[in-house]
Parts: structure tokens; sequence; C-alpha cells
């Protein structure tokens, strides 16, 4: 079995929004006929996925935006991009 | 109950389709085109639909590029803030057209795929030459950089490909297959007895798609509708009732699901007579099964009433004779035996002759066409 790799410079796959709800003043994932919710870190994690940035680099910033201990904040981050990627959402 | 919003329309935008495919989605009785909404009837549609909290339209059919004004009505989806989403079978479209669709805003495409060799396929579709026709679209849609999933209804004629139709699917490109094994309502009911797989058959294609699922993790998503006749625990049938999502046929009429005509005694409004909203939460049809009040023993009660809604209410009807009752498919229901039973014998029955959606039989039953 082919473990899926962490993108380099991650970015959103083709036919994968980031949109703001205005029904449910929320944030949410349009996916290929699929919606996933994404509020709080999520969407500080998923708009940073613009391809130019690395994952390093989000997990720097994400650890600057909640002030959190940076090893917790890479668990965090790898473990959702990880998932993301292994639905083919997060490309790289 | 309170309606909560809708996430995702299918709109149904034309019943028309060059192909006959024997499991088709559509109704028996198909609408025909001069009932069919405009181009500023669907566009009134999605902004309706924008405003109730859809953010998703599946532009569907029929076949969709059946109409001419495909690329007018995509625009109008992406225009009223929709995620949209294309149907098809490929068949009506080309490169230039794709080109013109991914300008009006176009998201994903899903492209229909009957098997992995041409001869099959194009017998399933009724349509000589749709195969080769649905790879030169396919690859037209990754080359533009664009969304594809590619659908393949699975039944006892193709469901032993399943390993070379991933396969295929993956060399097209696609980010997304669905392995959508059918589900019998309408045509494919009509078809029952040949198209269904035994239970050999089944239990091979369940390990297969795990071991394809684990292969494939990472460079292709699989996803897949499971077969209901050999299921233990029921589809949660739309995400429940009048919960997620509606349909809207060619002509207007607003259907909790595509298959809830099939149910006597509903009571369907157009969206020609009143709005969307007032539809969704008021219509007879929406209210019949929404929630869980309408439930029976020993849905009533169950742990998984919320989970699964008890349920598909067309199956139920088909199967059990009432639309209320749980869906048989579940091992919880009392006619669970029934529908294993009737697996067994469409199975055993090895019928290879078709009647084709919208299509005269040739074996002398009459044609049920519009």
């Amino acid at each position: 079995m082919d473990e899926p790799v962490l993108p380099e410079r991650p970015r959103l796959a083709p036919g994968v929004r980031l949109h703001f709800d205005k029904t449910r003043n929320a944030w949410v994932l349009l996916c290929p006929e699929k919606v996933i919710e994404a509020e709080g870190p999520a969407n500080e994690i998923l708009r940073r996925c613009d391809g130019t940035r690395t994952t390093a680099d989000i997990i720097d910033e994400l650890a600057a935006v909640f002030s959190a201990d940076r090893a917790v904040i890479a668990q965090d981050v790898t473990d959702m991009l990880t998932e993301l990627a292994h639905k083919r959402l997060l490309v790289g | 109950m309170n309606a909560p919003a809708p996430l995702g329309l299918l709109a149904e935008l034309t019943h028309r389709c060059p192909l006959a495919c024997p499991y088709c989605s559509n109704p028996l009785k198909l609408e025909d085109r001069a009932d069919e909404l405009d181009t500023t009837g669907w566009a009134d549609v999605f902004r309706q639909a924008v405003a109730m909290g859809v953010l998703q339209v599946h532009l569907s059919g029929g076949e969709p590029a059946s109409r001419r004004d495909l690329i007018e009505i995509t625009r109008a989806a992406s225009d009223a803030g929709l995620y949209t989403n294309l149907i098809t079978s490929a068949i009506g479209l080309d490169a230039d057209r794709l080109g013109r669709l991914k300008t009006a805003g176009l998201d994903h495409v899903q492209v229909s795929i009957q098997d992995t060799d041409p001869t099959g396929s194009d017998r399933i579709a009724g349509y000589d030459g749709a195969h080769g026709r649905k790879l030169a679209f396919a690859e037209a849609v990754t080359g533009l950089g664009m969304a594809l999933t590619i659908n393949a209804v699975i039944h006892r004629a193709n469901i032993d490909h399943l390993t070379t139709l991933v396969d295929l699917a993956a060399s097209l490109g696609a980010g997304r297959v669905e392995i959508a094994h059918a589900q019998y309502y309408g045509w494919a009911l009509r078809n029952r007895d040949a198209l269904m797989p035994t239970r050999a058959q089944i239990d091979r294609a369940m390990q297969e798609l795990d071991r394809l699922q684990a292969r494939y993790a990472g460079r292709l998503a699989i996803d897949s509708v499971l077969p209901d006749y050999y299921a233990r625990r029921p589809k949660p049938c739309m995400g429940g009732w009048g919960r997620r999502s509606l349909n809207i046929t060619p002509s207007g009429l607003v259907l909790p699901c595509h298959a809830a005509q099939t149910i006597p005694g509903l009571a369907f409004w157009s969206v020609r007579d009143r709005s969307l909203a007032d539809i969704w939460t008021h219509s007879p049809a929406f209210e019949a099964f929404r929630g869980t009040a309408w439930m029976k023993e020993p849905c009533r009660s169950c742990e998984f009433r919320e989970l699964d809604f008890g349920g598909c209410r067309c199956q139920a009807l088909a199967i059990a004779g009432d639309a209320a009752a749980t869906d048989p498919s579940c091992d919880l229901s009392p006619l669970h035996g029934r529908i294993q039973a009737l697996a067994q014998q469409a199975a055993a029955e090895q019928a290879t002759e078709y009647a084709y959606r919208g299509r005269p039989m040739r074996t002398g039953v009459a044609p049920i066409v519009s």
C-alpha cells in the first residue's frame, strides 16, 4: 500500500474551494460532491494552502496565530493535511 | 417540524438523453422537452436556492448537454454563487464546449462510464461508440486542469471488472471515482433480473474495493454506493428526507429525491407556482417523511433512527408496499428475508435482455415512453 505523501507546498486540488457560507455564517470547504466544515483552526490552515507556503511555513504561522506550542500545532497541521491529501482534496 | 437549510440541489435540466442505460435514475414516465424550464427559469431557481443556503448544484439530466443553453445555465448557477457540478454521459460535449463551460464557472465534471471495454460498455448504454467518446472527453477535462470524477453504476455485467475500471479512471486523470452499485427503482427495478449480481460477486467486489482503496490512497478517492439488497444496514438515503438535498425535474417539480414520484399519494409542488423556500418548508411531499415522527416500529425506537433515517422510502415502498415502513435492506426489518430472497431470485434468473430506458422493447412488452 502506498502511504500518501504530504505535499511539499500544499494547495487545494482542482474542484476544491474554501467558501464562506452566509446562511450558516461559517467557512466550508466545497469539494466534488461534498461539503466539509472548515471553521476555526481548519480555516486558518486551509487558507494558507496556496501552493507557495511549505507545510513548515504553515505550522510556523499557526503557532504564531494561536500562540501555541509548535510541536502540538505541527501534529495537528500534519494530521489534517495528511487526511485531506489522502482524500485527494489537497495536492502539491 | 422545522426544515433545516438544504445544502445540495440536483437540477435535472432535461430527461432527454442519447443513451438508454437500463438502470437510469429518471422516472419511467419521462418529461417532454416542451415542458422544460427555460434558462431564465433555472437562473431564478439558482438564486432562490442560494438564498435558502444551497451550496452545490449538480447539473444533471437525462443528458444536460442535450440543452442548447447549458453554458448559460452553468453561468447562471455560478453567478448565483453555487459550486457547479456537471453530471454527464459526455455525449454532446467536446473540448470546445468544455472550455466554454469552464469559463462560465464550472467547478467539477462527473463522467459516467458503463464498463471497461467498448463493446460491453456500448451495449449497456445502448449507443454505439459511446465509450470511446467518453474516454476522449474525460481526457479533455483533465487536460484543462479541471476536477474529474468517473462514475460507474455497478451490476452483474461489470461487477467483476472493478480493478480494471478503477485503473481506467486513474489513467484518465480522475481525482475521484464512484463505484455505485445499482439502486433498484424505476428503470433498474424493471431490469432487476438482468442487473442483480450474485452474493458471491458482491462479496468478491467488496474485498476488491478494500484493496483498491488501500492501493490508491492519496492518488484517487474511491467512494462507493453499497448494494442495498445485500446490505445489513440501510443507507441514510439523501442524508434524510427533506434534510440536506432537493431535486428539481425538467419541468420544475420539486422532489425530495429523484425516485420520490414512485410513491403514490405524494403531492409535488412546482417552482412555476410557488417559491422554492415555500416548497422546501411546506410542501406535503417534503413534510411526509421529514424528521422521525412518521416512523413506525422498529425504526421509531431504534438507536440508529437519526443516523440512517430508516433507510430509503422508495425502497420501503418497492419491497414492503409501504413507504413508511423500515427499509427492508435493514436486518431489523421483518421483511429483511424478503429482500435477500428477491436478490437471490433475480440473480438466479440470469436474464440478459435489457429494457432500455426510453426505448421500445424488442421483447414484445409495451414500451413506456413519454
